[in-house]
């Protein structure tokens, strides 16, 4: 959420804020309209523990994923994301993504406050492809535990706090902790997606819906102790300083 | 209908990535675990243990194959 915020600021910054408001606006309600035309289907049509196994399955594979990648991130195996750096390339790329008299057209088109094509579709991208994620787990969290609804108001809070974060400090994105949130999403998803999987094939937890706090500690420990045992595996001293990353990974 | 035939093939494409993309060890890891809860359902706290290992312990392997090597 915190890339798409930052492609969002940059393509207002660069493209001018009506096209990448418009963009965005667009981007969430479309966002909503497949949360509500896959998630209430979902939810009334496929038999509860199917439901749950397919759910877990989906939050194990996104949940271990991200956990993966922060361990690697804060052992130094993998460069710390960088927002500026995102901030910079996408600047770089609206600012040279047309040419000629068209450009220069279109330029003062947007810098008069008109709808800029580019700006548009940069921050429809940015947020469509970003939010498919958060859709995605709104939709498994939601349909499964029969509140999607409760996940849906979830997530668009978040959003609010990540767009009032934006607000706020706009450039100073790289001021956003996402490895750690990562990390603490990572450790919910799999443990959520465990739970889940235990829960629709039949798995008795001890201590039922408690047992998923056992979970949270279980990865969160499991995590720590990965990031100390992937420290040590460093190739070399220096290696474990942090460098930019390339957009995109 | 080649339209259509982009949009099966870019939604393909966005399950695929979803699902297996450069980590295909954590989806296999994933069918596991799923194999493994449907098979020890009956066996009470054993089955309930043999899923969580079987997730931290896939975890640990994909995210040590994931490391950065000397070169």
């Amino acid at each position: 959420m915190v890339e798409a915020l930052t492609i969002v600021v940059a393509s207002g910054v660069s493209r001018g804020w009506r096209s990448a408001i418009e963009g965005t606006v667009v981007a969430v309600v479309t966002l909503a309209v497949i949360v509500l035309a896959v998630g209430i289907p979902l939810i009334h049509l496929v038999p509860l523990d199917a439901l749950r196994v397919v759910v877990g399955g989906l939050l194990l594979v996104l949940g271990l994923n991200w956990l993966r990648k922060a361990v690697l991130r804060s052992s130094g195996h993998k460069a710390i994301h960088d927002e500026d750096a995102i901030y910079a390339k996408t600047i770089a790329e609206l600012s040279g993504g047309s040419s000629g008299a068209s450009a220069s057209s279109g330029e003062k088109g947007w810098r008069a406050g008109r709808r800029d094509a580019t700006g548009f579709v940069v921050a429809f991208k940015g947020v469509f492809l970003e939010g498919l994620e958060v859709v995605m787990i709104v939709i498994t969290l939601g349909s499964s535990s029969n509140h999607l609804g409760l996940a849906a108001v979830a997530a668009a809070a978040a959003v609010v706090v990540v767009g009032s974060v934006g607000a706020l400090v706009a450039r100073q994105l790289s001021e956003v902790p996402e490895n750690s949130l990562k990390m603490g999403v990572g450790i919910m998803l799999t443990s959520f997606g465990v739970f889940w999987v235990g829960e629709g094939s039949g798995i008795a937890w001890p201590g039922s819906d408690l047992f998923l706090l056992a979970l949270v500690a279980l990865f969160a420990a499991s995590a720590a102790v990965l990031i100390q045992v992937m420290r040590r595996a460093l190739p070399s001293p220096d290696a474990s300083r942090t460098v930019s990353e390339p957009v995109g990974s | 209908m080649a339209t259509v035939g982009r949009w099966v093939a870019a939604f393909g494409r966005f399950w695929w990535d979803f699902l297996v993309g450069d980590t295909p060890e954590l989806f296999v890891a994933v069918l596991v675990v799923i194999g493994l809860a449907l098979a020890l359902h009956r066996n009470g706290g054993l089955g309930a243990a043999v899923v969580i290992v079987a997730a931290v312990g896939f975890l640990s392997l994909s995210t040590w194959r994931g490391r950065r090597r000397r070169g």
